[in-house]
């Protein structure tokens, strides 16, 4: 079997930029779309976002772009859809990022073996906890390729990390601060002292920081001590406000 | 032996467990290694009973209902926990919540809440400790349950607007994991039912133990025996009914009834029937049953009773169902308002909208003449007068 993708672009030397939107938004077609022109526009990596009705983990912006979708009618099946040609027209990883329940309703397996035949690298589900995970679904997910992504924050005791670096096989993604999604200005000293914890932890997973990266600047200081940073709320913000049109002045001002 | 209680992971058969992002881990496994240490401990112990005594108002009457009782055809005890301060059995939670946030050095409270219920009982004990409290409310339910808004900034605790969602206790819910997410040092937050991620539904439970605890040796007292043939109470999340069958969940020689809120009906599509209409899902944390749609997204409730429009269940209770050790009985607006004008003529007391679907059950269930059923009665009608006007002309 091939090497996953996600695997093979960590092995690249820059930093990564990677990119979220929410599946659906803002209209119920433009999933396509917005996955080319981000990666044509030198995006590394994207976390194509299932949305939810709950979303706990997420502030305003990701919030209402997700219950925009669903009342646009995106749902697990329509997206599979759109994406099943995906993989002739982009070559970046693709990551699915949702909450555990659609996954669960769809039937994990099925939702895995979904992922394998359209080509997605990844999975996030925050809410799907490590000990379930390991427990009964990991055979699963390797069976089909997929890499699973665990979360940190500034909070996750070391012996924890630990255990999340052994269970990972890709990238950690490292939660900024504290905090919901949804860009803040600037990191301050007590992110840069957390950020560099990490990375002298010698950890055998690279991380990817999330959470808190609007613009260039802070792209830089998240990138300083590791791999790559995601970038989420703030895109959907330039969604919003410019449109699908305009994804490359979002990607150019970032770096 | 079998049991219906917790494992130590949370788990009640297949439901319960933490299903949590990992920003909250901390968060609860703090609670989780902590709280049966802190809750057996002595001194919390005394502090805790002292204060359900002193300020709460326990033990609660167990009262024989005989012009009820005669109705049915049967023995009906009503267990009073709308003599509680407050209204409700919900401040025998937060008495307990409240002391272990102290236990465990936190100097901020928040909560979420429905109708208000639960939100006045968190904003008491916060007064009553001097604790810097602040309640999430769904922006709907701020408009339609003006008095308790009220209470809670009487009581000195902020209300603060969940305007995510459909505006309600779900969104709420959010609202305040969230808040969580965002404070997750000093912070205590202290749910409202035996809901959410491992130890919530089993810390709950034990708070709210206290009521079975008394049913018990003030059943003895006037029956000569500890154990009835029923206990009967509503469930929306599950917190009155978890305290009442808590010391019966492993004797199979009380049957147990949880009577859920129909609202317009099953097939209505208005309807907050859990049991019924939910498939297993994750919500709040959880494992348990919850209404959603084939997609997995969570639907909206309704009851006329603000406080059992939940999506979901408490584990506990999800798996009472699946179990069959729980028998559950769905009762409409209609059944449960006119069982409450019942009661209210019969025995003198205005049941809480809530309570009065346990009372709506007779018609579904038969008891014997010498059965003794105890029904929870879980908080009293005030604050339910406008809907009891509306409902009636009054």
């Amino acid at each position: 079997m091939k090497e996953n993708r996600i695997k093979q672009k960590l092995q690249e030397s820059k930093k990564l930029l990677s990119i979220y939107f929410t599946a659906g938004y803002p209209n119920l077609n433009d999933t396509v779309g917005i996955i080319q022109d981000l990666e044509k526009n030198g995006v590394d990596m994207i976390e194509i976002g299932l949305p939810f009705s709950d979303p706990l983990a997420d502030g305003p912006t990701i919030q209402d772009s997700s219950t925009q979708a669903l009342k646009n009618g995106m749902h697990t099946e329509l997206l599979f859809e759109q994406l099943k040609d995906i993989r002739n027209t982009v070559s970046i990883p693709l990551i699915l990022m949702g909450y555990f329940n659609p996954m669960l309703q769809y039937g994990v397996e099925d939702f895995c073996k979904k992922c394998f035949e359209i080509g997605i690298d990844g999975i996030i589900m925050p809410d799907l906890p490590l000990d379930v995970y390991q427990e009964e679904y990991q055979a699963i997910f390797e069976e089909y390729g997929l890499i699973n992504v665990f979360l940190i924050t500034p909070q996750t005791s070391e012996k924890r990390i630990r255990a999340i670096d052994d269970a990972s096989d890709g990238f950690i993604y490292m939660v900024s601060s504290a905090s919901t999604t949804g860009a803040k200005k600037g990191f301050g000293e007590e992110q840069k002292a957390y950020f560099e914890r990490i990375s002298n932890m010698g950890l055998k997973n690279q991380q990817i920081v999330g959470f808190g990266i609007s613009n260039a600047s802070t792209f830089q200081q998240a990138t300083e001590n590791t791999k790559g940073a995601i970038i989420g709320s703030a895109f959907i913000k330039h969604l919003t406000a410019k449109g699908v049109g305009s994804i490359s002045d979002f990607v150019g001002q970032i770096r | 032996m079998k049991t219906y209680h917790a494992d130590e992971r949370g788990y009640y058969g297949e439901f319960g467990g933490a299903f949590i992002p990992e920003m909250l881990y901390p968060n609860c496994e703090e609670l989780r290694q902590n709280y049966l240490r802190i809750m057996v401990d002595p001194s919390f112990q005394e502090e805790f009973h002292q204060l359900l005594k002193d300020y709460v108002g326990r033990p609660t009457p167990l009262y024989f209902a005989e012009r009820l009782s005669e109705k049915y055809g049967t023995k009906i005890y009503l267990k009073r926990e709308d003599l509680c301060h407050t209204g409700a059995h919900k401040v025998n939670n937060t008495i307990g919540q409240i002391l272990m946030a102290k236990k465990l050095g936190k100097n901020r409270i928040i909560a979420e809440t429905g109708a208000g219920q639960h939100g006045v009982a968190t904003a008491t004990v916060c007064a009553l400790v001097g604790i810097e409290c602040v309640v999430y409310m769904g922006e709907i339910d701020i408009a339609r349950q003006a008095p308790n808004v009220a209470r809670m900034k009487m009581l000195g605790a902020e209300v603060r607007p969940a305007l995510s969602g459909s505006k309600t206790l779900k969104d709420a819910t959010n609202e305040a994991i969230r808040d969580w997410i965002n404070n997750p040092v000093d912070t205590h937050y202290i749910i409202g039912s035996v809901v959410g991620p491992h130890p919530y539904p089993d810390m709950v439970a034990r708070f709210q133990s206290v009521i079975s605890e008394e049913i018990k040796w003030q059943l003895k007292e006037k029956e000569g025996r500890e154990n009835p043939d029923y206990v009967v109470a509503c469930v929306g999340g599950g917190s009155n009914a978890a305290g009442a069958y808590f010391h019966y969940l492993d004797n199979p020689d009380v049957g147990i009834i949880a009577v859920e809120a129909a609202g317009r009906g099953i097939d209505s599509g208005e309807s907050a029937a859990t049991s019924a209409l939910g498939k297993v899902g994750i919500i709040h944390g959880s494992k348990t049953l919850l209404m959603q749609t084939d997609d997995g997204q969570i639907t909206e409730p309704y009851s006329i009773s603000a406080g059992l429009d939940y999506p979901g269940v408490g584990p506990m209770h999800a798996h009472l169902f699946k179990s069959g050790r729980g028998e559950f009985i769905s009762i409409t607006d209609d059944e449960a308002m006119t069982a409450g004008l019942e009661v209210s003529q019969l025995e003198g007391i205005i049941p809480a909208i809530e309570t009065s679907h346990a009372f709506a059950i007779f018609d579904y269930k038969k008891f014997k003449p010498d059965n003794i059923v105890v029904i929870n009665l879980s908080g009293r009608g005030d604050k339910d007068l406008q809907t009891y006007i509306d409902y009636f002309k009054l």
